[in-house]
C-alpha cells in the first residue's frame, strides 16, 4: 500500500468530515446557547438541500441556492423557535427534544408531499465538475470547494463569536441568561437568532451535500445519527469539540474504509463508546453541566 | 389512494363466525367456494417509502391486469379485486398485512413486495398458512431449498440471471474487473453471480470491496478501486445506494477510467439522478418500453397501460405487477377457480407471455424463466424524448440454462 | 411525594368500589386486552396493541417512572425477538425456553448498555443511547449469518404451542391472541411488582430530585442500571412475542425509528401511568391504521398529532383521563 494512497484516503475523509462538521456544529451551537436538542436537524438538513435545489433551478445558478437557501431555512427555523419551542422553555428539558422528533415527521412528510417520495437531481455546478489532479492522484473539484468553504465558514463563526460585540451577548448568554436580562439584553432575541443560525447551518449542509449525494425526503435520517455522534464525542455545545470530532470522524471512516471497507460505518460508534468510557462528556465538553 | 382498499367491510358477527371457520379451514386443504364469491387477491406493496413511485406502477399494472380479466367477465363468473396494502418495505410490516389479507379478509393469493426482506417475509407466512403467493422481487436466497415453498412462485429476475446476462455483454478474456458491493444478502448475491459469469469469461477479478449497506458517502472507497486500475467495474448495490455510489464515482472521475455496469438498472432512479451521470452505465433489467419496437407482447402491453393510464408508459418494476398477477389469474383460468392444489399445479404448468415474449415456471423451485434485457443509458442529447432513457444493448431469451440448476440450490431432482 | 406512602396519601378517595378496582391494575388491564379483538377492525391490530403495548410499559420504566429518557429501546425489542428466533431456529429450543433465554441475554445486553450510558444525564442519555443502539442495529446487519441480516431472521415458525399437556394450533389467530396475552399479563405483574417494591419508590425518587435521592443515600447510578436492565428486560418480551406472532423477525425491528415510534407511544398514551403504555400503543397503531387507508402521508398527521401532544397535553390520553376524573397517582 503506496503512500500516496493513503494521502487520497486522508483527503477524502477530511472532505467527508467537513459535511459531518457543518451539520453538527449547528446541533452542538443551539444545545450550547438554548439548551435544546433539536431532533429536526435532519430533516432541516434535507429541507436545505431541496430550498437549495428549488432557489437554483428558479435562478439557473447554484450560487444563489447556497447563499439563499441556508438565509431561508434559518428565517423558517427562527418561525419554528417562536411559534414552537419557546413555549417549553422553562418546562423538562426532554420537551424541545420531543417536540422536534414530532417536527421531523411533519417536515418529511411535507417534503413528500411537495416534491414526492422519489429523489431529485441535484447537478454538480459547472465550475466544479470534474477533478483536480493533485500529482498523486485526482480529487473531485467540488470535495475540494466543501472543504475551503467549511473553513470560511468555521474562521467567520469564529471571529464573530469572539471578536465582536454580538458574539460576547451570545456567549455570556449561555452562561448566564438570568444576568444578561437584568442588564438589559432582551435574551428572547438571542435565542431566536441562535436558533436561526443552527437550522442554517444544517440548511448549508444539506445544499453543499445535494451535489454529491442524491436528493430525497429521508436523505436527513442518517445524517441526524452522525451528527449526534459527532457532537456526543465533541462535547455538547462544544464548537472547537464538534470541529475536531467531526474531521477525527471522517478520517477514521476513511482508514477504516482502506482496511476493513465492510466496517466503515461502525467505526463511528464504537469511537463514541470508548470515548464516553473515557470521557463521558464528551472529548471538549464540560463536566457536571450535560454528564 | 387505491381505491381496492375499501374492501367490504365485515360485521364484528360475520368476523367472528369466520373465525372459527378459518381456524378449521387451516388443517385441511382449502375446499372450493361458492361459484359467484369474488376472488380476492391480496397485494403487499410499498406505498410509503423509497419505492414508492415503483409500488405506484406496480398497483396500477397490476390493477390493469385485474380489469382485463373483469372485463372479459372474471374466471368462471367470478370477479376479481385486488387488495392492495401498504408494507412500508418494511419486513415486520409486510407480514402483519399479509396476515391480516389472509385472516380478515380471507384472500385466495397473494402477489407482491419490493424488496428481498419483505418477500420472504410474506413466504414465510403464506408458507405456513399453504397460501399462494406470487413474489415480484429479486433475490437469490428464495429460490433455495430452504426457504422453499409449494405455494410460492417467483415472477422477478434473480441476481444471478441478470448478472450473468450483463457480464455476457461488457466483459472479456483478460479484462480486468473491480467490484463494489453492498455488504448483505442482496449484495453477496450479485457479486457471487458476476464472479462465476467473469470466471466463465476468463477476466480477471483485481479487487472486491464491500460496503455498509445504506451507506450514503462512497467517496472514501474511491481511491483504492482507481488504484486497482480496472477496466470495468461492477457496482453491485440497488436503489439509492446505487445512484449514490455511481454519482460519487463519476464525481471522482471514474467514467474516464473504466466502464461502469450494475446488475439492474432501475428506470425510476435513472430519471432521479440525471442522464449526465448514467450516461454509459451498462445494466440488466426485466423490461424496458423500448421493446415495443422488437416485441409484439410488449408494444400490446405499453398500449392497454397507455390507454389506462392517461398516455404513461409501464415501467420494469410496474411490469412485474402486471406479470405476476396476470399469470396467476391465467392458471386460475386453467383451474377453473381457486383451489389451492389446482392452482398450483396449473401455475407450474403455465406458458404464459404477458409482457415481452414466453414464460414459465420451473418445477423445481418455481422461478421464472424469461427473457433478460441488457440495457444501456443514453445520453442527454441522443434522448428523443423523456421517456427513451436506454439503448437495447442485448435481449436473451429465457432458458433453464440462465438458472443455477435444481442440485445446486437444494431441491430433489 | 418521593414515597409509595405519601403518594397513597395523596390520593384522592375516589368512589369505594371504583377505587377498589383501580387497585387491581393488573387484572383490569389483562380484562381490557381480553376483549380488545372484538373492538378493533383487525386481530392483527389487536396482537399489535398487545406486543407494543409491553414494549412501552417496559419503557415507561424508564421515561415515565425513573425520568430517563431513552431513543435505545429499539435495542432491546429486537435482542429479544432476534434471540428468540435463533434459539428456536437455529438451536431447537422449545419456545418456552427460547423466550426465557431471550429475555436474560436481552437484560445482559441491557447492562452493558447501560453501564455506557447511565453514566451520562439528561439529554446526553438520550444521544447516547441512540447512538449505542444504533450500534447493535449494525452489528445485526453485519452477523447475517446469526440474523439473516437485512433479510431478516426466518425459519422459526411456531406452528403449535404446548405447555403442561396442552397443545394448541398457534396459526389460529385467536389462539395465538390469547397465549400471547398471557405473556403479557405475565409481564404486567412483573412490572406492577416492580413499582409496589421499595425500589419502586427509590427509581421515583430519582426522577422528582436525583441531588436528593444521593443525599438520602440511595445509589443513584446503581439503581439507574438496575432499572435500565428490567425495562429492557420488560421490552424484549414484547420481542419475543413479535417473533412468536409473526415467525419473522425484520431488521428494521433494531432501527432508532423503532425506538422514536416507542417514544411516541408512551407519550401519546401517558408516562408514568400503568396502563397508559397500552392506550398510547392502540392508539398510534389505530391513528396509523386509519389514516393509511386514505392517504399515504398518514405520517404528517401521526407527526401534527405528537406536537400537540407535547404543547398542550404532555400527561397524555390515560395520564389525562386519570387526572380529570381525580385519581392519585399510586393507583393508575
Amino acid at each position: 500500500m503506496d503512500l500516496s494512497l493513503i494521502i487520497m484516503q486522508l483527503l477524502s475523509g477530511i472532505a467527508l468530515g467537513a459535511v459531518l462538521v457543518i451539520t453538527a456544529l449547528g446541533l452542538t451551537i443551539v444545545f450550547g446557547m438554548l439548551g435544546v436538542v433539536n431532533f429536526a436537524h435532519g430533516a432541516l438538513f434535507m429541507i436545505g438541500a431541496y430550498a437549495g435545489l428549488y432557489v437554483a433551478s428558479l435562478t439557473g445558478s447554484f450560487w444563489w441556492g447556497l447563499l439563499l437557501a441556508p438565509i431561508l431555512i434559518g428565517v423558517f427555523g427562527m418561525l419554528i423557535e417562536f411559534v414552537l419551542i419557546r413555549r417549553l422553555y422553562g418546562r423538562s428539558i426532554d420537551d424541545p427534544l420531543l417536540l422536534t422528533f414530532g417536527l421531523s415527521y411533519i417536515l418529511v412528510e411535507g417534503v413528500r408531499i411537495v416534491f414526492g417520495s422519489d429523489g431529485i437531481p441535484f447537478p454538480t455546478p459547472p465550475q466544479l465538475v470534474g477533478v483536480l489532479d493533485l500529482g498523486i492522484g485526482f480529487f473531485p473539484r467540488y470535495r475540494l470547494f466543501v472543504i475551503a468553504l467549511v473553513a470560511v465558514v468555521l474562521l467567520v463563526l469564529w471571529l464573530t463569536l469572539e471578536k465582536t460585540r454580538i458574539g460576547l451577548i451570545v456567549r455570556a448568554g449561555a452562561r448566564d441568561p438570568v444576568i444578561m436580562q437584568v442588564l438589559g439584553v432582551d435574551i428572547g432575541r438571542v435565542w431566536l437568532a441562535i436558533f436561526g443560525l443552527g437550522v442554517g447551518l444544517a440548511a448549508l449542509g444539506g445544499v453543499l451535500a445535494g451535489p454529491m449525494r442524491s436528493v430525497n425526503p429521508e436523505m436527513g435520517s442518517l445524517v441526524l445519527a452522525e451528527a449526534f455522534v459527532v457532537t456526543v464525542i465533541g462535547g455538547l455545545g462544544s464548537i472547537v469539540g464538534a470541529v475536531v470530532a467531526g474531521l477525527m470522524v471522517g478520517v477514521s471512516i476513511s482508514l477504516v474504509a482502506l482496511f476493513a471497507p465492510e466496517m466503515a460505518t461502525i467505526v463511528m460508534f464504537a469511537l463514541m463508546a470508548v470515548v464516553l468510557l473515557i470521557r463521558p462528556q464528551g472529548l471538549f465538553g464540560v463536566r457536571g453541566r450535560t454528564a | 389512494m387505491p381505491k381496492s382498499r375499501s374492501t367490504p367491510k365485515l360485521t364484528r358477527r360475520t368476523a367472528l363466525a369466520g373465525l372459527s371457520a378459518s381456524a378449521a379451514m387451516l388443517a385441511m386443504p382449502r375446499l372450493g367456494r361458492a361459484a359467484d364469491e369474488t376472488i380476492r387477491i391480496g397485494f403487499p406493496t410499498p406505498l410509503t417509502g423509497p419505492f414508492a413511485a415503483e409500488a405506484r406502477d406496480q398497483v396500477k399494472c397490476a390493477e390493469l391486469a385485474v380489469k382485463l380479466v373483469n372485463d372479459k367477465g372474471g374466471i368462471g363468473g367470478r370477479k376479481v379485486e385486488l387488495l392492495v396494502r401498504d408494507d412500508k418495505l418494511n419486513a415486520g410490516e409486510a407480514a402483519t398485512r399479509t396476515l391480516e389479507l389472509i385472516e380478515k379478509d380471507k384472500v385466495h393469493a397473494v402477489v407482491g413486495a419490493l424488496s428481498s426482506a419483505v418477500q420472504l417475509a410474506v413466504n414465510e407466512v403464506t408458507r405456513a398458512r399453504g397460501v399462494i403467493y406470487v413474489s415480484i422481487s429479486q433475490s437469490d436466497t428464495i429460490n433455495e431449498a430452504k426457504d422453499f415453498s409449494k405455494y410460492t412462485f417467483h415472477e422477478a429476475l434473480n441476481p444471478h440471471m441478470t448478472t450473468s446476462a450483463v457480464a455476457r455483454q461488457t466483459l472479456k478474456k483478460g479484462m480486468k474487473v473491480a467490484h463494489l458491493v453492498a455488504d448483505y444478502a442482496y449484495g453477496h448475491e450479485m457479486l457471487r453471480g458476476f464472479k462465476r459469469a467473469q470466471a466463465a469469461i476468463g477476466a480477471d477479478n483485481v479487487g472486491e470491496i464491500l460496503h455498509p449497506f445504506g451507506a450514503a458517502d462512497y467517496s472514501t472507497f474511491m481511491p483504492r478501486l482507481m488504484s486497482m486500475r480496472p477496466d470495468v467495474l461492477c457496482i453491485s448495490n440497488f436503489g439509492r445506494d446505487q445512484a449514490n455510489a455511481i454519482k460519487q464515482a463519476v464525481d471522482f472521475g471514474v467514467k474516464q477510467q473504466m466502464k461502469i455496469v450494475v446488475p439492474v438498472i432501475l428506470h425510476n432512479q435513472r430519471l432521479a439522478v440525471g442522464p449526465d451521470v448514467f450516461e454509459g452505465v451498462v445494466g440488466g433489467a426485466n423490461y424496458y418500453w423500448g421493446l415495443e419496437t422488437q416485441n409484439k407482447t410488449a408494444a400490446d402491453f405499453n398500449a392497454a397501460f397507455k390507454a389506462a393510464n392517461g398516455g404513461a408508459i409501464p415501467t420494469d418494476y410496474g411490469a412485474y405487477g402486471y406479470s405476476g398477477v396476470g399469470s396467476l389469474l391465467a392458471a386460475m383460468q386453467t383451474a377453473g377457480g381457486t383451489e389451492t392444489d389446482k392452482v398450483v399445479d396449473a401455475l407450474e404448468k403455465l406458458q404464459y407471455d404477458l409482457t415481452k415474449g414466453p414464460q414459465h415456471f420451473r418445477k423445481c423451485d418455481h422461478q421464472s424463466v424469461q427473457s433478460v434485457l441488457v440495457l444501456e443509458s443514453k445520453k442527454k442529447s441522443a434522448m428523443a424524448t423523456d421517456n427513451d432513457l436506454f439503448a437495447i444493448v442485448a435481449n436473451d431469451s429465457g432458458s433453464d440454462e440462465m438458472l443455477r440448476s435444481c442440485s445446486e440450490l437444494g431441491h430433489a431432482t | 411525594m418521593t414515597s409509595p406512602s405519601s403518594g397513597e396519601a395523596v390520593a384522592k378517595p375516589a368512589s369505594g368500589s371504583l377505587s377498589w378496582l383501580l387497585e387491581q391494575r393488573v387484572l383490569m388491564s389483562v380484562a381490557v386486552l381480553a376483549v380488545l379483538p372484538w373492538l378493533l377492525p383487525s386481530q392483527a391490530l389487536a396482537v399489535n396493541v398487545l406486543i407494543y403495548g409491553v414494549v412501552v410499559m417496559g419503557y415507561n420504566l424508564l421515561f415515565g417512572y425513573t425520568g430517563l429518557l431513552s431513543f435505545g429501546q429499539a435495542a432491546f425489542f429486537g435482542a429479544g425477538a432476534y434471540f428468540t428466533g435463533i434459539a428456536i431456529g437455529r438451536y431447537g429450543v422449545p419456545w418456552f425456553l427460547a423466550v426465557a433465554i431471550a429475555v436474560l441475554l436481552s437484560t445482559c445486553l441491557a447492562a452493558a448498555i447501560g453501564i455506557v450510558s447511565t453514566r451520562t444525564r439528561g439529554i446526553y442519555f438520550a444521544m447516547v443511547t441512540l447512538a449505542l443502539a444504533q450500534l447493535v442495529y449494525y452489528v445485526a446487519l453485519q452477523a447475517s449469518s446469526f440474523t439473516g441480516g437485512e433479510n431478516g431472521l426466518r425459519g422459526f415458525t411456531v406452528d403449535r404451542i404446548s405447555l403442561f399437556g396442552l397443545s394448541v394450533n398457534f396459526l389460529d389467530p385467536v389462539n395465538k391472541y390469547y397465549v400471547l396475552m398471557a405473556l403479557a399479563a405475565l409481564a404486567m405483574w412483573f412490572q406492577s411488582r416492580i413499582l409496589n417494591s421499595p425500589f419502586g419508590a427509590v427509581i421515583e425518587a430519582i426522577r422528582e430530585n436525583e441531588q436528593r435521592a444521593r443525599a438520602c443515600g440511595y445509589n443513584v447510578e446503581r439503581s439507574k442500571l438496575i432499572v435500565f436492565m428490567l425495562s429492557g428486560a420488560i421490552s424484549s418480551l414484547g420481542g419475543c412475542m413479535l417473533a412468536l406472532h409473526l415467525s419473522i423477525v425484520p431488521l428494521d425491528i433494531l432501527h432508532y425509528q423503532t425506538s422514536g415510534m416507542i417514544v411516541m407511544m408512551v407519550l401519546l398514551g401517558g408516562a408514568r401511568s400503568f396502563f397508559g403504555p397500552f392506550v398510547g400503543a392502540a392508539t398510534f397503531l389505530i391513528l396509523e391504521d386509519v389514516i393509511s387507508v386514505w392517504t399515504p402521508h398518514w405520517q404528517i398527521f401521526v407527526g401534527a398529532i405528537f406536537v400537540l401532544f407535547v404543547l398542550f397535553l404532555p400527561k397524555g390520553i390515560w395520564g389525562t383521563l386519570l387526572d380529570t376524573l381525580g385519581i392519585g397517582k399510586a393507583r393508575r
